[in-house]
């Protein structure tokens, strides 16, 4: 499905001659040859995020001459962030994520524009993002956010290249083709809050996203060429460890309520509302949840106070650091509350105080009393108490 | 009738870290069945407490979607594929 970039209200657009240079390796394809590096040169893409994903997509598209570039992240440059975002360096850390890729891809190719947009996508301005853009391409980080872009871009008849990841698998496909499905078709609703570990949580194998990323880069160029087949329709996934790709097939649904038959969706919702978001608990330590800092945790270990420290974090991860507590990984819990003396009083603690707060309101449940969980886990414990304790 | 279901990263915990497992069915729902019955712990991932598949839990047979066919009703055939893929978000 081409897009046709020769209806944009765009200046007559012509390559330089270094241009013609640089692009050689294009130009001497039959399926891309002039015109179709005069549609790059024309084409203006969004890419939401310039993290994970948005870092090859963007590499990638600035050097195949994508015309203008816009680049959406609110984000800062952290050092946990190098192992796989290859468009920043270590002295980036610190600094605004679109400010960075814009360095960075304005260094690989000056001749391309790139627009920096340093605010968090939402309902409210979203469809004025997105308006001047051909192709959005989604590489964010969360549901809310992506039903927020499937959503903007069907009102406004965009495709959307969609690419996600967890830990060492990967999805890729094309939303909003005309006539092909939409996210809304392919997953009707997200998962509720917790059920499904980000990056932070779960962790991801680095160079997963380079190749998603990758992939939605060769989507989008493919796109503004009209070459090949486009995934719309095709769901691609892959498995990293198996090294695996599969492919599925992704209908649309008559019935979705924004692209289907009646579409009783006309404008954009509040999508963490959607996701279950709003009205839950702050997302680390909760009212009701018992909770004690590390300074606290310190002065009555030091006092001789008897206290049960229950680590429930995942063995490689007590590898790394510990507080010398018992392990029994939240999953575990319920299997192995037996091992727990509720006549004890009991600290729980994980990496940042979210997996101890289910510990301790399960405990709760299960009839524990004297039951406290660390404010801030091991990484506050590292901040607050004993800087040796190494941070992951 | 052997089929092979594929489980998703997320799910493999709860399933003894098994990327797939192989039943003998006669329809998806059958294959599901034995699937929980075998490993408790996936019920609640992959079903509502009323026992629907969740919404955002996708079944494939082969590479059709379940919901176009006929649910947990589509009859399998010896050397299926099922393949369950949930929403997911990454991109950081």
């Amino acid at each position: 499905m081409p897009i046709d970039t020769s209806a944009l209200p765009r200046q007559d657009v012509k390559l330089s001659k270094e241009e013609i240079l640089r692009y050689s390796r294009h130009l001497i394809m039959p399926e891309v040859g002039m015109d179709g590096q005069l549609k790059l040169k024309k084409a203006q893409v969004l890419l939401i995020g310039a993290g994970g994903l948005g870092a090859p997509l963007g590499l990638y598209l600035a050097a195949a001459g994508v015309g203008r570039l816009g680049i959406v992240d609110f984000d800062v440059v952290d050092f946990t962030n190098l192992q796989r975002q290859i468009t920043f360096s270590t002295k980036d850390v610190g600094r605004k994520k679109a400010e960075a890729a814009r360095d960075r891809l304005s260094a690989m190719n000056p001749d391309i524009q790139i627009d920096t947009f340093d605010t968090m996508l939402t309902s409210a301005n979203a469809l004025d993002l997105f308006k001047d853009f051909d192709i959005i391409v989604d590489g964010t980080d969360n549901f809310p956010t992506r039903y927020l872009v499937n959503d903007a871009c069907i009102l406004l008849g965009k495709p959307n290249v969609y690419g996600s990841i967890f830990r060492f698998e990967g999805q890729v496909t094309v939303f909003g083709a005309p006539s092909g499905p939409c996210y809304r078709c392919l997953y009707p609703e997200p998962p509720p809050p917790g059920l499904v570990p980000s990056c932070a949580e779960g962790g991801v194998l680095g160079v997963l996203p380079g190749i998603v990323g990758s992939l939605q880069a060769m989507e989008t160029i493919k796109l503004i060429l009209g070459a090949g087949e486009s995934l719309a329709g095709r769901l691609l996934l892959f498995d990293a460890l198996a090294m695996r790709f599969r492919e599925l097939k992704v209908r649309k649904n008559p019935a979705c309520p924004i692209c289907g038959e009646n579409r009783t969706i006309n404008k954009l919702i509040d999508y963490e509302e959607f996701c279950g978001i709003r009205g839950e608990e702050a997302p680390v330590v909760t009212t009701g949840i018992p909770e004690i800092t590390p300074r606290e945790l310190k002065a009555r270990l030091d006092r001789g106070d008897d206290l049960f420290i229950l680590d429930v974090r995942e063995p490689h991860e007590y590898q790394i650091c510990n507080l010398n507590g018992h392990l029994i990984p939240l999953g575990d819990l319920p299997k192995r509350v037996s091992e727990l003396d509720s006549s004890r009083e009991i600290v729980a603690h994980c990496r940042s105080g979210k997996r101890s707060a289910d510990a301790v309101e399960f405990l709760q449940k299960a009839g524990f009393k004297k039951i406290l969980n660390l404010k801030g886990g091991i990484l506050a414990w590292s901040d607050e108490v004993d800087p040796s304790v190494p941070k992951y | 009738m052997a089929v092979k279901v594929i489980l998703p990263t997320p799910l493999r915990p709860y399933a003894e870290h098994k990327a797939s497992v192989e039943f003998d069915a006669a329809t998806v729902g059958d294959a599901l069945d034995r699937l929980t019955a075998q490993y408790g712990d996936l019920k609640k991932h992959l079903y509502t407490p009323e026992g629907r598949i969740r919404s955002f839990v996708n079944v494939y047979l082969n590479d059709e979607d379940i919901r176009f066919l006929k649910q947990e009703q589509t009859p399998t055939k010896s050397g299926d594929t099922i393949t369950i893929v949930p929403s997911i978000a990454g991109g950081d």
